[in-house]
């Protein structure tokens, strides 16, 4: 009997050519899933520049393939990926990919889910492997967790950040170089500019910690201590709806309906009330601790702690007692 | 100019009713209101300010349970031209390449400079549907848009795309699929006379059958099971002075190896 078919991860660049951290967590899932269904498990990056991060998917996996495409140079690179990777794929015939569930990894897997008629189980928070994938979603902001699987072999699966600790393999894989022939059918879009912002700041999707400011911080000058707790706690600024729409911190912090959804070790809100449309996207934080004058705020029924107190007389407390500790 | 916008309706958030049918797991849509989709609400906003100063009109295209025209007179009452409601019981508890498939049929019978859509959807779609259409429709693909500027004279439209380090500034043809996200700027509330007003405007709801090309194809997902995650532990409340809960917080932090 043949062995069965492989297990393919996306891997993803980041803007400086790396490797995106999602990738290390969708390539450390897809290893153990690899090793429960004995079935190979395959990297691959598709981009202008592929080999630093190729390399670096290799400490993670056994296999990388590396797809050098120059028009993702100065076009949007997830059509020109998923175009290629589709080709890929029906080529090599595997029976899954796995991509991350950030924006990247959604446009990629929505291109290659059209082009070969694959399946998606969409951002999953967790994956058994029983005679196939099984996968847990969160839905409905959280309220409800669905299991579900393919109904057939094959299939594509987006993982939400944070949900998979990253461990490199015991030893490191090789990197082949592949070529996809032929030209792009997919319209091009143009990058006619790259604008670094000045006030980016570390990505929350992907962070441990948060320290989270609402409407409580006042302003744009209130979120001064909330940066400065973020930094002593080595973690991201998030911010709540109500906050970014008065423009007091841009809206990539945003956490909630219609911002990011996050599932940090530690949240910590900061004059946070917690209505609904904000706790959809962070609910499912390991621990919450949360800092209101409010005692009848929303989040006081959620946090695991929460301080009665107003935050610009506890959070500098916090930020002492730390700072004591760390000596 | 003509924009068409994807439209979605979800349960309301604030609601906490959402349940899934156990026979079969679909959404039970008569234990929880539903409201158009959060960000959906932001591309029609970007759609008619755009049509608003340069001419034109907005239509919303949706593939809908046939509850959904209540809820999308919402959207005419913004200010949307019409609307075409995809409605068939074949269509229920469709998976993300049913969903793609259908809408690109949908609207290849449907003339547009450009097509909206929503970044995600707060029901728990993954964000995947847009990209899939317009890799259909063969239309230019331009997601997460902070900023779009449609410039009909040389029929191309600009936009930034939000970017893990800023911005992207993207150009393509029109025709293009944009993904809109809630940086385009807040929604209108509808006015008393938008109210009115879509009460008389055409909202069309056609069967599968009527759409060319479209079928339902067998589901290539399935739910086994939904469950309600376990509640979180008990709230630990402290009502203390600044330092001594600081102290509290950290020694909390120092517990759960946080730090």
């Amino acid at each position: 009997m043949a062995a069965a078919a492989p297990i393919w991860v996306h891997g993803e660049l980041a803007p400086d050519g790396s490797l995106a951290r999602i990738s290390t967590e969708v390539a450390t899932l897809a290893r153990e899933l690899g090793a429960a269904a004995k079935r190979e498990v395959v990297g691959v990056i598709v981009g202008s520049d592929p080999t630093a991060a190729a390399s670096e998917l290799a400490g993670f996996l056994p296999r990388v393939l590396a797809v050098t495409e120059p028009q993702t140079a100065d076009h949007a690179g997830a059509t020109i990926v998923g175009e290629r990777l589709a080709a890929l794929i029906e080529r090599e015939k595997p029976d899954f990919l796995f991509a991350g569930a950030g924006p990247e990894g959604r446009d990629v897997s929505g291109v290659v889910s059209a082009l070969t008629g694959l399946g998606v189980l969409v951002n999953a928070v967790a994956v058994r492997w029983e005679d196939g994938p099984v996968v847990d979603m969160s839905v409905f902001g959280g309220k409800l967790t669905t299991t579900s699987r393919f109904t057939g072999e094959r299939g594509i699966v987006t993982l939400r950040p944070n949900v998979v600790t990253a461990v490199p393999a015991q030893s490191a894989g090789t990197v082949e170089q592949v070529s996809v022939d032929g030209p792009l059918k997919l319209p091009l879009v143009k990058v006619v500019d790259r604008i670094e912002a000045d006030d980016v700041a570390a990505p929350i999707e992907e962070a441990r910690i948060i320290v989270a400011g609402g409407r409580g911080v006042g302003g744009p000058d209130g979120f001064g201590v909330v940066e400065e707790l973020a930094q002593a706690l080595g973690g991201a600024v998030g911010a709540t709806r109500a906050a970014v729409d008065a423009g007091w911190i841009p809206y990539a912090q945003q956490i909630g309906q219609t911002g990011k959804i996050v599932k940090p070790a530690l949240y910590l809100a900061l004059g946070i009330s917690g209505a609904i449309q904000h706790k959809v996207g962070m609910q499912t934080a390991d621990t919450i601790v949360a800092v209101n004058r409010d005692p009848d705020a929303p989040i006081a029924e959620f946090a695991d702690l929460f301080v009665v107190g107003d935050l610009f007389e506890v959070a500098p407390a916090i930020l002492a007692a730390l700072r004591a500790r760390a000596g | 100019m003509r924009i068409v916008v994807l439209v979605k309706p979800v349960p309301d958030t604030a609601s906490s009713g959402e349940r899934l049918r156990p026979d079969d797991w679909r959404l039970d849509r008569a234990a929880v209101p539903a409201v158009v989709n959060a960000n959906d609400e932001y591309a029609l906003e970007a759609a008619l300010k755009l049509t608003e100063a340069q001419g034109g009109e907005v239509v919303m295209v949706s593939m809908a349970p046939p509850s959904a025209p209540e809820t999308m007179r919402k959207a005419l009452a913004m200010g949307a031209a019409s609307g075409t409601l995809v409605t068939d019981p074949a269509l229920e508890g469709s998976d993300v390449v049913t969903t793609t498939r259908v809408l690109a049929a949908a609207l290849k019978d449907i003339e547009y400079d450009l097509l909206f859509a929503g970044a995600d959807t707060s029901d728990g779609g993954g964000g995947v549907v847009p990209a899939g259409v317009a890799t259909l429709l063969g239309l230019p693909y331009l997601s997460y848009a902070a900023k779009i500027e449609p410039d009909e004279a040389a029929r191309t439209v600009r936009v930034r795309r939000i970017s893990p380090t800023g911005f992207d500034v993207l150009e393509a043809p029109m025709p293009a699929l944009i993904v809109c996200t809630q940086a385009l700027g807040e929604p209108r509330y509808p006015s008393l006379k938008g109210i009115m007003s879509a009460r008389s405007k055409e909202l069309t709801t056609i069967a599968l059958g009527d759409v060319a090309g479209a079928e339902a194809s067998a589901a290539t997902t399935a739910v086994l099971a939904a469950i309600a995650p376990p509640p979180r532990a008990a709230t630990r409340v402290i009502r203390a002075p600044a330092d001594e809960a600081a102290q509290q917080v950290v020694a909390f932090l120092v517990e759960r190896r946080i730090v």
